[in-house]
């Protein structure tokens, strides 16, 4: 055993800074794509996969739909953009209609009137020691990996008071990935309703926004429990979660 | 094949297929289709060098059919898919309850005195995927388990038809996540079988990269969750430092951490953003830090204890069922895609002979993919070191299949992906994929004997299957 006490000083404190200070890792984080210019843009029907692109009036794209296969940024560049950094207020949103770039105007204005993160008023108690459980609704196994990543060394979520938790009774924030399969309908309810008060529900990645390219049959759990936070992703990165717990907690603004 | 009564054509499959089977091919699969108003019954037999479907068709109104399961074992599962998917019942099976389809829990398999059902799931006790186990105990052994899988089951199949070419290597990718490579890979063999084309050889070897970091990063995915189950801090921090910097050096190539968006029809989306010399500088220092934290693990006796005997697998059960990548390896049975029906670069790389595995145990398991991985960085590395000139190159060649059916496979972490993919004038018709995680996930029945509550988390950790995949 005495050999795993001297492995375990290997490569001395791998744990990133953030939020203390920039992870170079997250800021170079390859975003959902957003809009960059509002050129002709008649010939971008049919250019999404997912129907994320919108077209009334201004090219908007919903990033909640987003699932980063890239096809628009690398078929019009002039117009499509990937968004840089994992982490900050944009990488999370607080609205379903948030997610939708450029923000239609009357969500600039209630963002922009500095309305509290509806979430972090409530858990604003928490302090640190924030409990988390999480709930797959159907997802296709990769956003769990990212999750598992999080009491790891490099996130280390500890260290910010951060900890999972097997009972929804003892859990402050509920962490829901998957596009929402029917048979998880049941189950996610019964977790979500046996968390006692204050409570935040996460919904992480695309799938669980909108349900991603299943989006023609299932839509994501926002049906199911009422969303506080959307991280968009296909899948997010570890920093993208990390950022909305804080952010659902009033930890980050 | 195509015979107009149930029960000849029906007959005739099974008989051919046990031909085969006692042969030494492996049954691999056996789906259902509804194409107009009759229902065709493909099975998938795996040879060396190819993947035969052979088929039989139900006439059009059709209710039931003669079961195959009590001819061919692994069709077990298989039989409940196509009756919850088509409701066409199998005769004679033996348990035709729900799979994919909701279901009350199964009526207790063992009955006595003391006996009692403990779910795990479908929600369960840490971040992991859906899905229900119902172990049957009298208190510490685990006489009985039953799973249903229909938790996550997404019908990603069905939403297959229609798409486009292009866009359905998209919806592969998310098929079974953490294995998203090999299913783009196995989707990308069949539309690049059915357009007749042949990829770049660029392409072929970043291809075998991609493949083996996934490789790489699932079976480290295992030593974490294994090293877990067992309590070993350290070893689960090191192993989850190592399958991080796996996933960024994913990321670091391509932008994603699943590889998700290389591999598409014709060859690849772009070549990596670092050159096969950084990409070789970064993977050195990891794959020595690996290999020498792999051999405490393995000497680790406390560990060992904990997996030695655990969850055993003979390899009779093995060979009967086809058990797929390591789990199949473990127990004597290999049939490795990457060997026996190379695919991409892997036919231009000196192949690794497996190991020769007998006891079938969490251990042996343990020690296939401990063995898988320093093949992985072996094949990495001689992909890269042997790269092409890249001003030379084009990622990928045009693929655009007309009409056409083909199955495409590839050896995912878990074991062969298969995926039977049929184009109509440019657009997906039909579509089935089959995940090793769905053909093994059954032989999780089997391996309690003598296990206790407490061995649980070991033998799932041992699997190293995704439910995602298993129930699509």
């Amino acid at each position: 055993m005495s050999i795993w006490a001297l492995r375990g000083l290997r490569d001395g404190v791998v744990t990133t800074r953030w939020p203390r200070r920039a992870d170079e890792y997250a800021d170079a984080w390859r975003g959902p794509v957003t809009v960059i210019g509002d050129a002709d843009a008649q010939d971008v029907d049919g250019l999404c996969p997912t129907g994320a692109i919108e077209v009334a009036g201004q090219v908007r794209v919903d990033q909640g739909k987003c699932i980063l296969c890239g096809r628009c940024v690398a078929q019009r560049p002039d117009l499509f953009a990937w968004s840089a950094g994992a982490t900050g207020p944009d990488a999370a949103a607080l609205t379903r209609e948030a997610l939708v770039i450029p923000h239609i105007a009357e969500t600039d204005e209630a963002v922009a009137g500095g309305r509290p993160p509806p979430g972090a008023a409530r858990t604003a108690a928490l302090r640190r020691s924030v409990h988390v459980r999480h709930v797959d609704a159907g997802s296709d196994g990769s956003e769990e990996w990212e999750i598992q990543a999080l009491p790891g060394p490099v996130y280390d979520v500890h260290r910010l008071g951060v900890f999972f938790t097997a009972s929804p009774r003892h859990a402050d924030v509920l962490l829901v990935t998957g596009a929402g399969s029917p048979g998880m309908a049941g189950p996610l309810r019964t977790t979500y309703d046996g968390m006692p008060d204050p409570r935040v529900v996460i919904a992480v990645g695309t799938d669980a926004i909108s349900g991603g390219l299943l989006g023609d049959r299932l839509t994501g759990v926002a049906g199911a429990v009422p969303v506080d936070v959307f991280v968009p992703g296909s899948p997010p990165s570890p920093f993208g979660i990390l950022n909305a717990l804080l952010i659902a907690t009033g930890k980050l603004r | 094949m195509t015979v107009t009564s149930t029960e000849p054509a029906v007959a005739a499959l099974r008989d051919a297929l046990t031909a085969r089977t006692d042969r030494g091919d492996r049954f691999a699969g056996l789906f259902a289709a509804r194409r107009g108003d009759t229902v065709t019954l493909s099975a998938h037999v795996a040879a060396p060098g190819r993947i035969d479907t052979l088929e039989a068709e139900l006439p059009p109104d059709a209710t039931e059919y003669p079961s195959l399961t009590p001819a061919i074992g692994a069709a077990f599962w298989y039989e409940r898919l196509i009756h919850d998917q088509t409701g066409i019942v199998p005769e004679g099976h033996p348990r035709l309850a729900p799979l994919i389809k909701p279901g009350d829990p199964l009526p207790r398999h063992v009955a006595g005195y003391g006996l009692f059902t403990i779910p795990h799931g479908p929600v369960r006790s840490g971040v992991l995927e859906s899905m229900e186990y119902l172990v049957e105990t009298p208190g510490e052994a685990i006489p009985h388990l039953n799973m249903r899988i229909f938790y996550k089951h997404r019908g990603i199949a069905a939403r297959f038809a229609g798409m486009a070419v292009p866009d359905g290597v998209l919806l592969a990718e998310r098929a079974e996540g953490i294995a998203s490579i090999a299913h783009a890979l196995a989707y990308c063999h069949a539309v690049e079988a059915i357009a007749g084309c042949e990829i770049p050889r660029g392409a072929a070897l970043l291809r075998v990269v991609h493949a083996e970091l996934e490789r790489i990063a699932n079976h480290l995915d295992v030593a974490v969750r294994l090293a877990d189950a067992a309590g070993l801090a350290v070893a689960t921090a090191r192993f989850a430092l190592h399958k991080e910097r796996v996933l960024r050096l994913v990321s670091a190539l391509c932008g994603s951490r699943f590889g998700r968006g290389v591999v598409v029809p014709g060859g690849i989306a772009a070549f990596p953003r670092k050159r096969p010399a950084e990409i070789l500088a970064e993977l050195a220092p990891l794959e020595q830090q690996v290999s020498t934290d792999m051999r405490a693990l393995l000497g680790t006796s406390s560990f060992l204890d904990r997996l030695r005997g655990t969850g055993p697998l003979t390899p009779a059960r093995a060979r009967e069922h086809g058990a797929l990548g390591p789990i199949g390896k473990a127990s004597g049975y290999a049939d490795d895609a990457r060997l026996t029906r190379p695919y991409d670069g892997y036919p231009a790389l000196p192949s690794a002979e497996p190991g020769t595995h007998k006891a079938g145990d969490a251990l042996a398991r343990l020690r296939v993919r401990a063995e898988e991985i320093t093949q992985a960085f072996g094949l990495i590395r001689l992909a890269l070191s042997d790269f092409p000139e890249r001003t030379r190159l084009t990622p990928r060649v045009p693929c655009h299949p007309g009409t056409g059916r083909a199955t495409g496979w590839a050896e995912a972490p878990q074991g062969e992906v298969l995926y039977d993919v049929t184009v109509e004038d440019g657009r997906i018709s039909h579509c089935q994929p089959r995940s090793a995680s769905f053909h093994n996930l059954v032989l999780m029945h089997e391996v309690f004997a003598g296990d206790i509550l407490t061995d649980f988390p070991f033998i799932e950790a041992s699997f190293g299957l995704s439910a995602a995949g298993a129930a699509l």
